[in-house]
């Protein structure tokens, strides 16, 4: 018998719609997979009736000569920042704790239309705010792997950590998740999985928990670049309620991968070779050079020269966009309200704001609030958006010499809980390869390139010009049919 | 440039958050660390830089101009509007007395 769990997007979907199994059978095995991995709290809220109801429709659907949509018995988790109609979206907050949306996403409807399931919610960092899945009011989220020898639990890396330690512990064969700094690719490096965020509008934000606004996008983290593409077309798409959506065709990425990468270059980036990257990042980056020269790849370098200022100009933007976005938070139309006794209404927005909010949310809108305030906003705001126009420049020059680029997603491999929960900024250089995409609004994806000597995932990072998510896609599936990563996490769950 | 204990109780009773003092008691340092650190980027001449407004170029749409364009944010939705809120009277939010 066929364990379907094991199964990823594409052969579910290929098997139900041939009749090889049923989308009820394939819901069935994932909700018990997720029921037995509570020790992992990768959910924050499960919705197996939701799972086996969207599965019942594809298979009546099915049998009555319908047609099926691109994720048609695909049962997959949900990250807990997109609203979901009368399932609890809290963005991992106690302020949300208990909102339950009277709408339905514009991603998440455009999963369901497409024949997908929902097992459930998937913890994340409170408000997306955080690299290790350390700030979610529902608690930590375990990586699946552990380091050889180790007992300790790892991060699952961060914003999206529920998504990405579902993922890998096949207990959903997809997630989504958003990537603001590289919120789906840090985790998806984390955990040996792949993920893409695509070019900045590509999916609507409609409906997701605001962090950054400039920033945020979705998408998915699956286990393998195919199926990443499939996913990918189904979330995207132009959405009037979205003001920054792009009103662009979704191409047919998944019909369209080619790995055969003859003709195309290959950027790498030298300011990328920083100091304290690990020696095994460093390998990995060698051997991804590697893999895409067998492909037929040239490889040049490129020169990226205002990296260095990505990760404080992201630590300005996104923090002032923060403040502005959690003001909706006051106690007052939605979540949580705290009224002392005799208070009056800036007393109740402050006892609320104070209550519900964790402290890497506080930090973030005090640091936002500042640099936004009279007499600072030149020196830092201002000055952080001219940096932003800056990389965004260093990424058109190196597109006018390459087709796309490739970089370590993280500088190290996933670490322990509690390692980095002391040092906020310790915690944010883990963003150090990720965020100049982000901030460029360029598409980006991780793949997993191995493991390391303790036996833990390290991904590689393909980043491409805007609306060429097809070379992001193309080079990943050049890596992952070289790297021939198939090792998975044992189960200790 | 570093940032007081008084600067930072002003910050966040602007951002309308309350800090005891054993809150500031860590949130000071930290924001001075996260502060000097972020103050590498004046080393950026950027004197004939324009700051950026939009990531992707794209011009602000107009929606059509007729009522409930789409029905999904267009009006009469008072009770689905009102369903999350902690108290809500009469059909409208409640809030603690504003005005004596």
């Amino acid at each position: 018998m066929t364990d379907f769990t094991q199964l990823g997007i594409k052969a579910i979907r290929d098997g139900v719609a041939n009749g090889d199994f049923t989308a009820v059978e394939v819901a069935e095995a994932f909700n018990a997979a997720v029921a037995d991995a509570a020790e992992l709290n990768a959910f924050i809220v499960t919705t197996p009736d939701y799972a086996l109801e969207a599965a019942k429709k594809v298979d009546a659907d099915r049998a009555a000569g319908k047609q099926l949509g691109s994720m048609a018995g695909v049962p997959i988790g949900m990250k807990d920042l997109f609203a979901t109609r009368g399932v609890q979206t809290s963005a991992a907050s106690h302020i949300l704790e208990g909102f339950k949306p009277e709408y339905e996403s514009t991603v998440s409807q455009k999963l369901w239309d497409a024949g997908a399931g929902m097992l459930g919610k998937l913890n994340l960092d409170q408000f997306a705010m955080g690299s290790s899945n350390e700030t979610s009011y529902f608690g930590n989220v375990a990586n699946p792997w552990k380091a050889r020898g180790s007992n300790a639990t790892l991060a699952p890396g961060g914003s999206s950590g529920g998504s990405s330690a579902a993922v890998a512990a096949r207990i959903a064969p997809a997630a989504t998740g958003t990537d603001t700094g590289g919120s789906i690719r840090q985790p998806a490096a984390f955990t040996g999985i792949t993920g893409i965020k695509p070019t900045y509008g590509r999916c609507s934000r409609w409906g997701i928990v605001a962090f950054a606004s400039s920033l945020d996008q979705a998408g998915p983290m699956a286990r393998s670049v195919e199926d990443c593409a499939i996913m990918l077309e189904a979330m995207s798409g132009f959405d009037p309620k979205d003001s920054t959506s792009l009103d662009m065709d979704v191409p047919a990425w998944a019909a369209s991968l080619d790995a055969n990468l003859k003709g195309k270059t290959v950027g790498i980036p030298k300011e990328y070779r920083m100091d304290g990257t690990d020696e095994e990042i460093l390998k990995s980056w060698d051997d991804g050079i590697a893999w895409l020269k067998d492909a037929g790849a040239d490889v040049v370098e490129v020169s990226l020269p205002h990296t260095k200022y990505a990760l404080p100009a992201y630590y300005i933007v996104a923090p002032a966009e923060a403040s502005s976005n959690l003001a909706r938070y006051d106690g007052v139309r939605y979540g949580l309200r705290d009224l002392p006794d005799g208070a009056g209404l800036q007393d109740m927005y402050a006892a609320t704001r104070a209550a519900g909010f964790g402290d890497e949310v506080k930090r973030r809108i005090l640091i936002g609030t500042y640099v936004l305030s009279a007499g600072f906003y030149d020196a830092y705001y201002t000055q952080a958006m001219k940096v932003r126009t800056l990389i965004q420049k260093d990424f058109e020059a190196a597109f006018e010499q390459c087709d796309v680029i490739l970089a370590p997603t993280t500088p190290t491999a996933a670490f322990a809980l509690g390692e980095n929960v002391d040092d906020p900024l310790a915690m944010y250089l883990n963003d150090v390869f990720a965020v100049p995409a982000s901030l460029a609004g360029l598409p980006a994806m991780s793949v997993p390139a191995g493991l390391n000597k303790d036996g833990l995932p390290l991904g590689l990072q393909l980043i491409g010009p805007a609306f060429d998510e097809q070379a992001v896609l193309n080079a990943g599936l050049a890596i992952e049919q070289r790297a021939g990563f198939t090792a998975k996490p044992e189960k200790w769950w | 440039m570093s940032v007081t204990r008084e600067q930072v109780a002003k910050i966040a009773s602007l951002a309308r958050i309350n800090l005891d003092e054993g809150d500031l008691d860590h949130m000071v340092p930290e924001f001075n660390n996260i502060l000097a650190w972020v103050e590498q980027l004046g080393e950026v001449d950027t004197s004939s830089v324009e700051p950026m407004t939009a990531v992707i170029p794209q011009k602000l749409r107009l929606r059509d101009d007729v009522v409930d364009a789409d029905p999904l944010t267009g009006g009469g939705k008072r009770d689905a509007i009102l369903a999350n809120a902690p108290v809500a009277e009469h059909g409208f939010f409640g809030v603690p007395k504003v005005i004596e």
